[in-house]
């Protein structure tokens, strides 16, 4: 049992998953109700479902965003990417003469992604062909991302009145936010194609050692077009989603500051900045812990102010949890727990 | 010639240091003489580099005793013995490109007035420093915008700065070419009439025959000798460097010398014709035949690496011609190669050959999947049968396939980095050092594989230092030398010695002017080699100007 439990402890998800565990425990003190799930006019309602819905954009781009860490990259400017795509789908809606019918909302939708693709690229291009270090790289489309997003909606914010554009952004399907089944999309089909293909292989490969992956004939340049790409396309996805929850494109405040929720995320789920080794289902357990942390400020009363000084002392714990120190004298107490069990020295 | 003068700088006694697993030095000694420029020789994992650490205090010692001056000293860092006079100057000049020059002499020992940096002093000593080394350049220039053999140059000037008595210098010519390599010499000899004790490491042996007046010579953490350059004959430099090793295998050696080899032009496979590339291998030939193994014999830094990866498409040729299968053929890129059913496999392991954090698995089939690209995945099943195969042919322990291969000892990577190469099936497997850092028994095993292999119709291109391993798998042996290609011979009543001979001595079979390598050899081929460094055999360089141009580049 203990030898279980020892594994356990060693386990890359293990601290991730304590903490979201501990953060809706201190919900659930401050607010019996929490957990409570209801039907209400046949949609899922209840705070687990908010934070399943208002984490579904972060969850999006830090499922791009831990392909390109794994490549050893970063793309910090996903935020820019959103604000854009919103930005076009909007302003293509508001110029067509039907706002409200499916076939303009699914072209405004298209475009916008196929923009992304373009940006993706061009991210893609300045570091896998140019050279350029991925921070920087990615800084630059960061801060002229926000001004094509501006000279795109001209400065203003645009509000449009969109049933199905507005649905992607606060509908239900079954019951289930449109959010959350798109989020999910995503997840799968990343997960799918990098672990049913060779991708996750490769990735990995080039992350932990370019030269070796080199010489061994993987075509890093095409890989890292291939991650920034799908990294801008989950951002403009996200962005799609965020602007059609408000019905309104804000070149300056869309997806502000969601790069760093989406690297936040990977970070708590355990993939390596250094690149190397990713776990999509340890972003997925990152998302919600930011999520949960959010929507706890919220449920325990601290005042908004504090929120992000709530935020960073809780990533603040979570990677000293994570820190090699932390492992080194946590493994001490792993070994006296095999050694009770009498198994031996377990495997770290 | 200066008479060794009784009383060493530097004495060094019975140094031991282990690192896990290795017994990285063991009971070495090792003494400077001031105003005498010394060398260290051994081929790599001789011990040198952690023998210059422990002189200069990055590594402990485990046991032995170090004597500065006559005074026992014991540095716990770098910054101490360099406070105690000894300096060093490292192969990557690890400076600060976008400081200047004399922030780059002065950093950490600013001059300073009022608490605040005095520009003008620094400027001053810096400007002095460099006219100590007859260094023309300004001192107020950017360190990046000189060339290298100008930075290496400053960073003697920083090292001499500290009142040196012992200055290191690690590899300091292997980036420079033959003009710049005699302005450093001069420099050497300068510090050297002023007392200075000096060690110089250089692969170069020509080099160290010119500046060195004395020489110690490591191998596998031991002590081999300390020898006085004038009476030590190159090639018994060379035997000592390389020393022999009693071999478990002369069965093979006979094997492979009775082999037959069809080398007519109809079964030659790679055929290279002067395939070279600037500042690493001159042009050279090397035809190799279907079924043959040619063995690359020369020391470190003779190009036997460098001519390898031109063949395996790491680097690219900027001259010549290679033919695959009787095509035209240029290699960009390794995957190109791949393409071509030709391995190169990396003689750093670590660095270049296998993908640490991933499972023993995935690092068996990455060469293979990365040649059918990553939309046609390998089945699981079959990974798993090549893993499980590999693992048993090679005897890779542990035998668990989802094993990290980091956590695997050297000669276990190395047979799952062999494993790689030869899923892909290939026509042509380049091995450089495979055998390098692995135990005895795994030794065996690689190479009775490479046995193996040839005779079912795969060429190889074996590259090691131990050159007992390549006289007995080589049909072909092929001998370079400062970046030469020396020699070309079947493997036929070839001996270790008649080898070290051709890699200590071997004349350039070249139709070019000879360079000045040549020249040193005839005379260590002659006689023993003054050594003095008198002998003009360094291009001429314009007596009456003996300053670099200091203009950025």
């Amino acid at each position: 049992m203990s030898a279980l439990l020892a594994r356990i402890v060693a386990h890359r998800l293990f601290w991730p998953v304590v903490m979201l565990v501990v953060l809706l425990v201190i919900n659930l003190v401050a607010f019996p109700g929490f957990f409570t799930v209801s039907v209400r006019d046949g949609h899922l309602f209840g705070s687990l479902i908010d934070i399943l819905r208002n984490g579904a954009p972060t969850l999006i781009i830090a499922v791009g965003m831990t392909l390109v860490i794994a490549t050893r990259g970063i793309d910090l400017s996903v935020g820019a990417v959103a604000a854009i795509s919103g930005a076009v789908a909007c302003s293509i809606i508001l110029g067509s003469p039907e706002p409200g019918s499916l076939a303009t909302v699914a072209t405004a939708v298209t475009v916008a992604l196929l923009i992304s693709l373009v940006l993706g690229v061009w991210n893609g291009f300045l570091v896998a062909v140019i050279g350029i270090q991925p921070i920087i790289a990615t800084l630059i489309l960061m801060t002229a991302g926000r001004g094509v997003a501006m000279l795109i909606t001209e400065g203003q914010i645009l509000t449009v009145n969109s049933p199905p554009f507005k649905f992607l952004g606060s509908g239900f399907w079954l019951g289930v936010p449109i959010a959350v089944i798109i989020a999910a999309v995503v997840f799968g089909v990343a997960a799918l194609i990098t672990r049913r293909t060779a991708l996750g292989m490769f990735i990995e490969s080039v992350g932990i050692n370019p030269e070796a992956s080199r010489q061994s004939g993987v075509r890093a340049r095409g890989l890292l077009f291939v991650v920034y790409t799908f990294c801008a396309f989950c951002a403009a996805i996200a962005g799609l989603i965020l602007t059609a929850n408000t019905a309104a494109a804000d070149a300056n405040n869309t997806g502000l500051f969601i790069e760093l929720d989406a690297i936040l995320a990977v970070v708590i789920g355990g993939t390596s900045l250094a690149g190397g080794r990713y776990s999509l289902l340890g972003t997925l357990v990152g998302a919600l812990v930011i999520q949960t942390l959010v929507t706890t400020v919220y449920t325990v009363g601290i005042p908004p102010i504090a929120t992000m000084v709530f935020k960073a002392a809780v990533v603040t714990v979570v990677c000293l949890l994570q820190s090699p120190t932390t492992a080194d004298a946590f493994s001490g107490f792993r070994r006296r727990l095999a050694v009770r069990a009498g198994k031996g020295v377990a495997a770290s | 010639m200066n008479q060794a003068p009784p009383t060493p700088v530097v004495e060094m006694r019975d140094i031991s240091i282990s690192f896990p697993g290795v017994k990285a030095l063991d009971g070495v000694d090792f003494r400077m003489f001031p105003g005498e420029v010394h060398s260290l020789m051994g081929e790599n994992g001789a011990g040198k580099s952690t023998l210059i650490k422990a002189l200069t205090g990055v590594y402990g010692i485990d046991a032995g005793t170090i004597t500065l001056a006559g005074d026992r000293v014991s540095f716990s860092g770098p910054a101490q013995a360099q406070a105690a006079g000894i300096s060093t100057v490292y192969q990557e000049v690890n400076l600060l490109p976008n400081l200047s020059v004399a922030e780059n002499i002065m950093l950490g020992r600013e001059p300073r007035r009022f608490g605040s940096i005095d520009w003008r002093a620094m400027r001053r000593r810096a400007t002095e420093l460099l006219a100590g080394l007859n260094l023309d350049i300004d001192p107020g220039s950017l360190l990046g915008d000189h060339s290298l053999a100008v930075q290496q140059l400053v960073a003697i000037a920083r090292a001499i700065d500290v009142q040196a008595k012992v200055l290191i210098l690690d590899e300091p010519t292997s980036s420079l070419d033959a003009d710049e390599v005699a302005e450093l010499f001069r420099v050497i000899r300068s510090l050297k009439e002023q007392g200075v004790a000096i060690l110089f490491v250089s692969h170069f042996l020509d080099q160290v025959y010119e500046i060195c007046d004395r020489l110690t010579v490591l191998r596998n953490g031991k002590l081999v000798g300390e020898y006085l350059v004038d009476e030590l004959l190159r090639i018994d430099l060379v035997q000592k460097m390389i020393g022999k090793e009693l071999t478990t295998l002369d069965d093979l050696e006979q094997r492979a010398r009775s082999v037959v080899v069809d080398d007519s032009d109809a079964a030659v496979f790679v055929n290279a014709a002067g395939l070279g590339r600037r500042g690493a291998i001159n042009p050279a030939d090397l035809p190799i035949a279907a079924g043959e193994v040619v063995g690359l014999a020369g020391l470190l830094g003779s190009g036997r690496t460098e001519f390898a990866r031109l063949l395996g498409g790491i680097d690219r040729a900027d001259t010549g011609e290679l033919t695959i299968g009787g095509t035209p053929t240029k290699l960009r890129t390794p995957r190109q190669a791949i393409s071509h059913r030709i391995a190169f496999s990396s003689e750093n392991r670590r660095d270049e050959g296998v993908v640490g954090d991933l499972t023993v698995r995935d690092n068996i089939v990455l060469a293979l999947q990365a040649d059918r690209g990553w939309f046609r995945p390998i089945p699981k099943k079959r990974q798993d049968e090549l893993a499980q195969s590999y693992i048993q042919a090679l005897n890779i322990r542990p035998g668990n396939p989802d094993a990290l291969v980091r956590n695997l000892s050297g000669g276990n990577q190395q047979k799952v980095l062999l494993a790689r190469w030869l899923a892909i099936a290939p026509r042509l497997l380049i091995l450089d050092e495979p055998t390098r850092g692995i135990d005895i028994g795994a030794k065996a095993e690689i190479q009775k594989l490479v046995f193996n292999l040839a005779e079912n119709g795969m060429s190889v291109l074996f590259i090691s230092a131990e050159l007992e391993e390549v006289l007995r798998l080589s049909h072909r042996i092929v001998v370079l030398r400062d970046r030469h290609v020396v020699a070309d011979l079947e493997n036929d009543g070839l001996t270790v010695d008649s080898l070290l001979a051709l890699i200590a001595d071997g004349s350039v079979e070249s139709d070019e002017p000879v360079p000045d390598v040549a020249a040193g050899a005839s005379v260590a081929a002659a006689g023993p080699s003054t050594g003095s460094g008198h002998d003009r055999s360094q291009p001429p360089t314009d007596p009456t100007n003996p300053t670099i141009e200091g203009g950025a580049r």
